[in-house]
């Protein structure tokens, strides 16, 4: 766990708002919006400024093939990203809770993941791997592991945060950050804290002069794939509808007889399925993982999410997508070791200046 | 038998006793309105029939059934619905996905078309505006929307808190027209209201709340009628 802690935490607690409350409420109504925006306005293209006239003669001088690649990892991390922020931010929709457990549920899906990619029925090792042969069992791999990892996460819903449902907001934060520590306790006593080889079974062909690779097209295709499952639920069907009716009023939505601790497990099960989809995929991606990566990729994810506009579903895959942008355009371009500082600057700047993100609520709420 | 029967039901918030002993009847065909002053406890008696809040004490019987400690969603199907105070509706879906989830309880799609039509019969400016998203709406349009949504649960008995609050003299004089036409097609009304005298002009029965217990009952020309009410509620 990061030092940065404690004051987030606190920071968190004394930020609370109505049913409909976000991030920042009171610093959002402390100051006139047309004041709030020219500032953003102003900061952010001037910052973008900055960042252009930096970035642009090393772009040039790197010629474009290298940075198409930029983009296609940048891409395909940030579908990751999106995967894993989509849940926080529907999470944090329907009970407000940062589920900082989140990062965690995504390790272990890759963590479930590994040993189910070697049965009696099929066997996908390197060894075995490569050929179309592999699509099916993948495909039936991360159906499993992701209806494990949904149950789970429905189980620690309701051992960790629905007891604590009428409680201090604080409270299921601290059973969250508790639930982070365990399940990262648990991985540790499985598998050891060491890096875990992730066998490398996706093709790694290139195409467009190096610039692509299959693996990335497929990461990409993945994650788009489940994103517009998810649009198609949450958008289309009634229990999709119904989560939403909780979100946006939960008094309101058990007047019109939703069992509203249905759809909040629900919002968790999917919550933890994307995420298990975003482990899976990550470890065919990078190809290793620990028993600790989700608390890093978590709270990048988390940031993600807030970028985009916390509450918001497709705020959180554009946030997703931008931050993988941004976090390889840094890799690439000026020092991984940056990295990190720019995305949690990030975070704070979203967080101060526009605290409803890039597609914040637009429509007002009483 | 009583459609709704309250008997002694107490209610707090916390250490602050909303409801002391209330006990009131609905009847089938009814519109039975309960009128009062600020905190004199409509909106937490609405609320504890809901199953929002529980009772400490006493008991709510519905249909011959007793859902004292029911949840929401168990009275919801049972058939009472309600438009709460201040709308409440799903602002950032259209009115139609309001009024669909209204119907949330129900699975016979041809019957919940058909009382989605009834619906923009009774409010023809629902129809007009069915795909806008609800938060746009007028103030107006939105009540029309939530009890829209309330009529879509098909309640055996419709529940509407404060319908007119906030709206023009004409729109709350169209508001209680389609109150009337509501009870009128056949659904039992329990209507909450601070403009006592629309009321009182068009319910059955009404019950009198004064922090938290009923001081006064009778039909709704025996109440218009009454002196006290006259001078507390009517401003006479």
């Amino acid at each position: 766990m990061g030092g940065g802690f404690g004051p987030l935490l606190s920071f968190l607690a004394t930020t609370r708002g109505g049913l409909d409350g976000h991030l920042v409420g009171a610093l959002r109504k402390a100051r006139s919006s047309v004041q709030s925006s020219l500032v953003t306005r102003v900061i952010g293209i001037a910052l973008a400024a900055v960042v252009i006239i930096y970035l642009s003669p090393k772009v040039y001088a790197l010629g474009p093939s290298y940075f198409l690649r930029i983009v296609a990892v940048g891409v395909a991390l940030g579908a990751i990203y999106a995967l894993i922020a989509i849940g926080y931010t529907m999470v944090y929709g329907i009970v407000e809770l940062i589920n900082f457990a989140h990062g965690d549920v995504f390790t272990l899906g890759a963590f479930i993941s590994l040993p189910l990619l070697v049965t009696p029925f099929w066997h996908l090792t390197e060894e075995t791997g490569g050929g179309w042969g592999i699509v099916l069992p993948l495909i039936a791999v991360f159906l499993i592991v992701m209806l494990i990892t949904g149950l789970i996460n429905v189980g620690i819903e309701r051992v960790a945060y629905r007891p604590l449902r009428n409680a201090p907001r604080l409270a299921p934060l601290i059973t969250a950050v508790g639930v982070s520590f365990f399940l990262e306790g648990v991985m540790y006593l499985w598998k050891g804290a060491v890096n875990l080889h992730y066998p490398d079974l996706l093709p790694s062909n290139r195409f467009v002069g190096g610039t692509f690779s299959a693996k990335d097209v497929i990461v990409i295709v993945a994650a788009v794939i489940l994103v517009a499952g998810l649009a198609f639920f949450v958008n289309q069907t009634k229990l999709g509808k119904a989560m939403r009716a909780t979100a946006q009023d939960r008094d309101a939505a058990r007047l019109m007889g939703i069992n509203i601790d249905r759809t909040i497990s629900a919002t968790f099960f999917i919550g933890a399925v994307l995420a298990a989809a975003g482990g899976i995929t990550y470890g065919l991606y990078i190809n290793s993982v620990n028993n600790g990566l989700g608390f890093p990729i978590g709270l990048v994810a988390f940031t993600a999410a807030v970028f985009g506009g916390i509450g918001n579903i497709p705020g959180a895959a554009l946030g997703g997508l931008i931050i993988g942008l941004i976090r390889a355009t840094n890799d690439g371009y000026v020092d991984p070791q940056w990295t990190d500082v720019v995305t949690f600057a990030i975070l704070i700047l979203v967080l101060t200046l526009r605290p409803t993100g890039l597609l914040g609520m637009r429509v007002p709420e009483k | 038998m009583a459609l709704l029967e309250l008997e002694g039901v107490e209610a707090s918030y916390g250490r602050i006793r909303a409801l002391r002993g209330i006990s009131l009847v609905a009847e089938k065909g009814e519109i039975v309105a309960l009128i009062g002053s600020n905190g004199a406890g409509k909106t937490t008696t609405l609320r504890t029939i809901s199953g929002l809040m529980h009772p400490a004490a006493g008991s709510i019987v519905f249909n011959g059934k007793h859902i004292t400690n029911e949840a929401p969603d168990r009275i919801v199907q049972l058939g009472i619905c309600q438009s709460p105070e201040g709308r409440r509706l799903f602002t950032r879906m259209t009115v139609v996905d309001n009024l669909r989830m209204g119907a949330y309880t129900r699975s016979n799609a041809g019957e919940i078309k058909k009382d989605m039509d009834r619906v923009f019969e009774l409010f023809p400016r629902l129809k007009e505006r069915r795909n806008q998203i609800a938060g746009t709406l007028s103030g107006g349009e939105q009540q029309m929307c939530a009890m829209g949504r309330a009529l879509m649960a098909k309640p055996k008995l419709l529940m509407l808190d404060e319908p007119s609050l906030g709206l023009s003299p004409i729109l709350v004089e169209t508001i209680f027209d389609i109150v009337r036409e509501i009870n009128a097609q056949g659904t039992p009304v329990l209507l909450v209201e601070q403009n006592a005298h629309k009321a009182l002009e068009i319910a059955n029965r009404g019950y009198v709340l004064e922090t938290g217990a009923i001081v006064q009952t009778g039909t709704g020309k025996e109440l218009l009628e009454s002196a006290e009410v006259q001078k507390a509620y009517l401003g006479m």
